[in-house]
């Protein structure tokens, strides 16, 4: 990981290694950014649609006003924490994209454990945090028990993931639509509402919900465990090489387990919320896609958890720009799951530019691993 | 069916004389500009409650004033209620109609209560007056009445007597629409029964077309349905080579030999119902619920798969239930054996929105 010491530069154009790194970090994701807008104004001019009047709606969609600004954060709020559930995994070389499941179940418990709490009239101000905890511990233990199984059991963490968040969303409507049925939610079963008394509101002056500080706290906090502690060096080796990890003695399993628990605590915190702040009460709506799209943004994001917050803003900011093209233009939904999965693709390619565009490389020999 | 059509688009919209000033397109110029913002929760081609909703916007865009602005395939999340903020805050929306049934609560309710400017009307029968803002409203059609024609077409054009049901999940308008194709079919055939296959999903293609599949399998010669898209159910009727009855919108041109007919919401009688309200600088009516005596609801022209006898009796079900009479004639018993209606029901009546129960001759359990 060290850098190796550059020696005092002989000319001023050449970069250190670690601004190298840093600069080719930017440049990459930016020009594939532009690459994949210049390929979807062709794919809009091949429609006979304006690119220009494209860009100028997801602008003033996603960033043009305080009210589209405010619309974009709200949005962003839970893809910060379900790319973060998919970040911190990827740096221990799993790819874990079960957030979805962790996620609703962790919404179903929050809503659960609030029916006595509220019912028994606990005060607001110790519910809610009884409810965000045992969220993310059903949360951490739903993913935790997927690399649990990966690191004691050999069972692919993929799969296990994603068939985990089946039987997620399928213990969540069991208990939904039978046990924990609000009566009074004929038509769409739904747990108990919890009262406004017991919503989390919106940070003082906007429309955006607390889920959003919560995540961009969380992001913050774990980039320094992932990036400044020993914890984070020791699973980002694991994820470098296992056997190499093993052979060091480090303690392999429980850094496994451990990832993916905090992975399963941050998407169910963003269940957490969907419930307190924005649903009121667990029902089908959980199944929002929002875990799916966090692994997205964690793609683009490289998995560094600080990077996560712009991407998620930028899918934010163009989920919330998506109505006003389908207004204005009069273009189908799917235009904009078009331009992400251009996105998506062409980040992908532009994964093996990293090293081998010759100016961004520093001059001396120090190596990227 | 045509005559009536004709006849019926003579009579304007009329719904319980909310509508007296309706005049389907020659609406006069709204005094203020009126844009109307529609949220789907789905694609707007869907052959479904989507497309039944569209096809009402598309009338109301000719109307002069109005500018219809449209979303589909919001999801009933937080999405929904930045869809609504978006659509008033960049578009200028002053009417949002939110139709899909899980918008409502909270996401309606509290963008009304933050926007009392602004109109806000609901698809489904939630609106409460004493606890919610009055600038929200509901509007609603029984379309179980036109499961019952279906059921009476059906009834006539089955020679096994066993029609088919594919259901999403066991809530009230759900059974109410499989009961009332069981009392429509059984009004004119009593030999017939229903058999039910609910598929726990409003949208579960796969599941949606096995159910079709195994009710043909068991004997079933006219498949319907109630689920978001019919589609695919009506398809893997025509390809079977038995019978369909429509949901929602009008499913004709998916089963040109075997299509009988569909049950269809007219919900552009309640749009006009509100333009006409905003043009004129009225207040809009909060709560609108109608079927079949308010002309809000209608049956698919009959297709080949119809028998002449089954036409004509269903347009005499039609005749009849715009005169009220009761498609729930008491006692009736459930599947069970219990007796669960005493005497005959108002079509509207209060205690059918709580509807648990399958009845007497409809096969399936709702547990």
């Amino acid at each position: 990981m060290t850098a190796v010491v550059s020696p005092p530069a002989m000319r001023s154009f050449s970069l250190g290694p670690k601004s190298a790194r840093v600069v080719e970090a930017l440049v990459i994701p930016i020009g594939a950014l532009v690459a994949s807008a210049l390929l979807f104004s062709v794919f809009l001019i091949a429609l006979g649609k304006s690119p220009a009047t494209f860009f100028s709606l997801i602008w003033t969609g996603g960033f043009g006003s305080s009210f589209s600004i405010q619309n974009t954060l709200q949005r962003s709020a839970p893809l910060i924490l379900t790319g973060l559930a998919f970040a911190i995994p990827a740096r221990i070389g799993l790819t874990l994209i079960g957030a979805e499941g962790a996620l609703v179940l962790g919404g179903f418990t929050a809503a659960a454990v609030a029916i006595p709490l509220v019912t028994g009239g606990i005060a607001p101000f110790l519910t809610l945090p009884i409810m965000a905890l045992s969220a993310m511990l059903v949360g951490a233990t739903w993913i935790g028990f997927a690399g649990w199984l990966r690191h004691y059991r050999g069972v692919n963490e993929t799969i296990s993931s994603l068939l985990l968040s089946y039987i997620a969303v399928a213990i969540m409507n069991f208990f939904v639509e039978g046990l924990l049925r609000d009566p009074a939610s004929a038509n769409k079963p739904s747990t108990m509402p919890i009262g406004d008394a017991y919503r989390v509101g919106s940070m003082p002056g906007t429309s955006v919900h607390w889920g959003l500080a919560a995540g961009l706290l969380l992001a913050v906090v774990l980039w320094i465990l992932m990036t400044r502690t020993t914890f984070g060096f020791a699973a980002r080796m694991t994820g470098g090489n296992v056997r190499a990890a093993k052979a060091q003695g480090l303690p392999v399993g429980f850094l496994v387990v451990a990832c993916c628990a905090i992975a399963g605590a941050c998407a169910g915190l963003a269940g957490f919320y969907e419930v307190a702040a924005v649903h009121g009460q667990a029902n089908a709506s959980l199944v929002a896609g929002y875990g799916f799209t966090g692994i997205l943004v964690a793609f683009l994001a490289r998995q560094n958890p600080l990077s996560v917050v712009p991407v998620a803003i930028m899918f934010g900011a163009l989920a919330a720009s998506g109505g006003l093209i389908q207004r204005r233009m009069g273009m189908p939904d799917a235009t904009v799951l078009v331009l992400q999965g251009i996105i998506f693709v062409v980040l992908l390619v532009s994964e093996t530019f990293y090293g081998r565009i010759p100016f961004l490389q520093a001059k001396t020999t120090g190596d990227r691993t | 069916m045509t005559s009536i059509l004709s006849r019926r688009s003579l009579l304007k919209a009329g719904a319980a004389g909310l509508a007296a000033s309706a005049l389907p397109l020659g609406l006069a110029r709204a005094q203020t500009p009126i844009v109307l913002g529609a949220v789907y929760v789905g694609p707007r081609d869907d052959f479904g409650w989507n497309q039944a909703h569209a096809v009402a916007m598309d009338i109301l865009k000719q109307v002069p004033g109005v500018t219809v602005i449209e979303e589909e395939k919001v999801p009933e999340t937080d999405a929904v209620a930045q869809s609504m903020e978006s659509m008033i805050n960049l578009d200028g929306a002053n009417l949002v109609l939110a139709t899909s049934f899980g918008y409502y609560n909270p996401f309606v309710v509290e963008t009304a209560k933050k926007y009392p400017n602004v109109e806000f009307r609901h698809a489904a029968p939630l609106w409460n007056e004493a606890t919610d803002p009055k600038n929200a409203g509901s509007y609603f059609c029984y379309l179980n009445q036109a499961h019952y024609v279906n059921g009476v077409a059906a009834g006539l054009s089955t020679t096994s007597n066993k029609i088919g049901f594919v259901a999403a999940k066991p809530i009230p308008s759900v059974l109410s629409n499989i009961n009332s194709v069981l009392l429509g079919a059984k009004s004119v055939n009593p030999e017939a029964t229903v058999q039910v296959i609910f598929t726990g999903e409003w949208s579960m293609p796969v599941r949606e077309a096995e159910a079709a599949n195994a009710l043909i399998d068991a004997g079933c010669d006219v498949i319907t349905c109630h689920v978001d898209g019919p589609k695919v159910v009506i398809e893997t009727a025509e390809t079977r080579g038995v019978k369909s009855c429509g949901h929602n919108a009008s499913q004709a041109p998916l089963a040109p030999k075997g299509f009988i007919t569909g049950a269809e919401y007219k919900w552009e009688t309640i749009y006009k119902i509100y333009a006409d309200a905003l043009a004129a600088g009225q207040p809009l009516p909060n709560f609108i619920a109608g079927g079949y005596h308010n002309d809000m609801l209608r049956n698919s022209d009959f297709g080949a798969g119809a028998s002449p006898e089954g036409v004509k009796a269903a347009e005499a079900a039609i005749e009849g239930l715009k005169a009220g009479k009761p498609i729930y004639v008491g006692p009736l018993k459930d599947n069970a054996g219990n007796v669960v209606i005493e005497s005959s029901m108002d079509n509207y009546a209060p205690v059918l929105d709580g509807m648990n129960y399958l009845l007497e001759g409809v096969q399936g359990s709702i547990t």
